[in-house]
């Protein structure tokens, strides 16, 4: 818990800088630290999940020392921190709204106005005696490197993108390797988004429960395993979205995102219904709809995704999007002809 | 290793004017997919489909040689700011704090 007193557990102290002292904070992450970072990777609290902006100091800075500028997004900022171990360096933390580096130089929090608004609110030029801070390449979207330099008088030099290269990037005199400039999306890095995913397809999920408890009270069945049993294809469907889909990325034909969760789904809806399924009706519904639920979700990954650029979204939503709904509709339409006909 | 993964074919909106380019590098320095390089004192682009218009290249060009039209490729930003009338909108910022 936080101490008002004391201030969050990761401030270890205080060291002299400039005019005043700034918080030193600790390289190492409490379990409550690690804990928090598992909730917000499962969309609790995740919009709130901030520190104060401002300076901080890491080990024993001086007027000599770096200066590392990062995201107010307490999970950014704890990634940082741990890397740091063992350096002594200034670490200034910009007002993103508690958003990361990437997706608030999207949106510009992460910027050059905010970069030169801190420097001043910090003062900065008072701290160090040198003009040179180190920023995440991620926050360059929305850093004019040129226009810092000259509001401010600080070089920027651009870092490696992962917090885990600092070291060695500093250890090679700030060079970066090539690897350290490409994004990544390895099967780890995939795994780590795809909670938030899951997270928010509730809707949809809920609909699709909705949908079918209705449809079975009209069919004549009250509340059964049967039931409960006949809602799995559509489970498994938003599962195929949000889990298969993001974990088999690489290796699922196709380049559309849409059209991957399609695949995928139309595949496992073929699997379902050789096993369990029966009349065309309830064959051909399955095969209209979850298929059409699995390529909604995977369209919906993009986002998550470090390798999709808005124009290709906006061409594959425009053919992917009205085929989901036509697909949904037409599978709806036959449930309830199905339906009728049975009554 | 690198752009291993690639999106869709020919929709990316970057441009590269070359009378304008000093050869500074700046923008290699920022490319987050490789997609642009130094040779012979200009920079070229190598890998155009790589590029996911994050925008970085052209904010960091002192020199306005790069253009693209940045966003975010995310279809939940498109929809919502499709359905409010107003430009992609994701949602992931501080405005909500309710939830």
């Amino acid at each position: 818990m936080e101490d008002k007193e004391k201030g969050p557990g990761w401030i270890k102290g205080w060291v002299a800088a400039g005019m005043g002292f700034v918080p030193v904070i600790s390289t190492r992450l409490s379990l409550e630290d690690t804990l928090g970072g598992v909730c917000v990777r499962w969309g609790i609290g995740r919009m709130s999940y901030r520190i104060l902006p401002g300076l901080y100091a890491v080990g024993k800075p001086d007027a000599d020392s770096l200066v590392l500028v990062t995201a107010n997004y307490k999970l950014t900022f704890d990634s940082l921190r741990k890397n740091l171990e063992g350096l002594s360096v200034w670490v200034l933390v910009l007002d993103t709204k508690g958003v990361n580096v990437w997706c608030a130089a999207g949106k510009g929090t992460f910027g050059t106005e905010e970069i030169i608004r801190q420097v001043a609110a910090v003062n900065l030029s008072s701290v160090v005696s040198h003009r040179m801070m180190i920023l995440p390449q991620l926050g360059a979207p929305g850093v004019a490197a040129h226009v810092v330099t000259r509001m401010t008088g600080f070089k920027v030099v651009y870092g490696p993108i992962r917090a885990a290269d600092i070291p060695r990037f500093l250890n090679n005199g700030l060079k970066a390797d090539p690897g350290m400039r490409a994004v990544s999306f390895t099967l780890k890095e995939r795994l780590a988004v795809m909670p938030v995913e899951l997270i928010q397809s509730w809707k949809i999920a809920l609909a699709a429960l909705l949908f079918h408890v209705l449809c079975a009270f009209a069919g004549g069945n009250t509340i059964s395993w049967s039931v409960f049993f006949g809602f799995l294809p559509y489970a498994g469907a938003i599962l195929i979205g949000c889990i298969f889909v993001p974990v088999m990325l690489p290796w699922i034909p196709g380049r559309s995102l849409a059209f991957k969760g399609w695949l995928a789904g139309i595949v496992s809806a073929f699997v379902y219904i050789l096993i369990y399924g029966h009349q065309w009706t309830g064959n051909l519904v399955y095969l209209l709809i979850l298929p059409a639920i699995s390529s909604f979700f995977a369209l919906n990954f993009t986002g998550a995704t470090p390798y999709t650029s808005l124009s290709g979204v906006k061409k594959e939503m425009k053919v992917a999007l009205p085929l989901i709904v036509i697909s949904v509709v037409f599978g709806v339409v036959l449930q309830i002809f199905g339906l009728w006909r049975l009554l | 290793m690198i752009n291993s993964m690639r999106y869709l074919k020919n929709v990316v909106t970057l441009n590269l004017d070359k009378t304008k380019c000093t050869g500074c590098g700046r923008c290699t320095e920022v490319c987050p997919r490789t997609v642009l390089t130094l040779s012979n004192g200009k920079v070229e682009t190598i890998d155009r489909d790589a590029c996911i218009e994050c925008g970085a290249c052209s904010r960091n060009c002192p020199f306005e040689a790069l253009t693209v039209s940045a966003g975010v490729g995310c279809a939940y930003a498109v929809i919502r700011g499709a359905l409010k009338g107003t430009a992609p909108d994701c949602a992931c910022s501080g405005k909500s704090d309710c939830c």
